[in-house]
């Protein structure tokens, strides 16, 4: 039974610069910061960063997983408040959980937050999904 | 700075867009999605991202792109995308402000596919001081 606060059970990602280069590729976004760390450093980051789109790509998989699929998703929404830094030859988690704020219907909303190294990397998410 | 004049306007994109598989397989990959006969709920940024660039780069709307960070972002998916679907893009500047030096630009990018609306994802884009 799904009714609002039912919650949706934590899951944690890794990030790795494998994966930010996979995401760049996949994406398109080649941007220096999410793969270059002497880059990153002189436009004033602590490290390489993540693409927030990949940020809310993990956020989105999280999602489809509990909703049955990637066709159940009909809004999505996210606010990149930090970033997820990765340091070179490191897995730096991505944890993930939700609660559901709204059922109507077959649609169902969900609040979503995100941390990484305790930090919240994104903020004011939701998604509507029909399960 | 941005061109106050192009605020409200819509601008489309010159060529259309055809989602091959390995597009959407390579996507999949990234998040170990194991189903890949849909493309994932954030996979219409691989094409709203290059096109809407290439719009906002027209020097009458006058965005510095090399300063820009992503603020917020939006999907409204009417449909899941699949491979050989063909679209169209447009984008369409809906607000701007400008906040502490920083401007802050919310753009609207419609993907149709003939004239069915697909996606529409909205990407607020903070220019930095």
């Amino acid at each position: 039974m799904i009714e609002v606060g039912t919650i949706l059970e934590e899951k944690i990602f890794y990030v790795d610069r494998a994966m930010l280069k996979a995401y760049a590729d996949a994406s398109g976004d080649q941007n220096p910061i999410h793969q270059n760390e002497e880059f990153a450093l002189s436009v004033g980051l602590p490290n390489v960063i993540a693409h927030g789109m990949l940020t809310m790509a993990l956020v989105g998989k999280f999602v489809t997983d509990w909703a049955g699929g990637s066709a159940a998703v009909k809004e999505f929404s996210g606010r990149f408040v930090k970033p997820v830094i990765v340091p070179a030859d490191q897995k730096v988690d991505l944890t993930v959980s939700g609660v559901v704020s709204e059922v109507d219907g077959e649609r169902i909303k969900i609040d979503l937050s995100a941390t990484s190294a305790g930090v919240k990397v994104l903020g004011m998410s939701k998604a509507v999904v029909v399960k | 700075m941005l061109n106050p004049d192009s605020v409200g306007r819509t601008f489309e994109g010159a060529e259309s867009v055809t989602v091959s598989q390995s597009e959407i397989d390579a996507f999949c990959a990234v998040l170990s999605e194991n189903n890949t006969t849909v493309a994932p709920p954030t996979f219409s940024i691989r094409i709203t991202l290059e096109q809407s660039q290439e719009i906002l780069s027209n020097p009458e709307i006058g965005l510095d792109w090399s300063r820009v960070v992503h603020g917020d972002q939006r999907f409204d998916i009417k449909r899941p995308i699949v491979a050989g679907d063909t679209f169209k893009c447009s984008s369409t500047i809906e607000s701007y402000k400008v906040a502490a030096g920083n401007e802050i630009v919310t753009v609207r990018s419609d993907l149709h596919s003939g004239d069915k609306l697909v996606v529409s994802t909205w990407s607020t884009l903070v220019v930095r001081a």
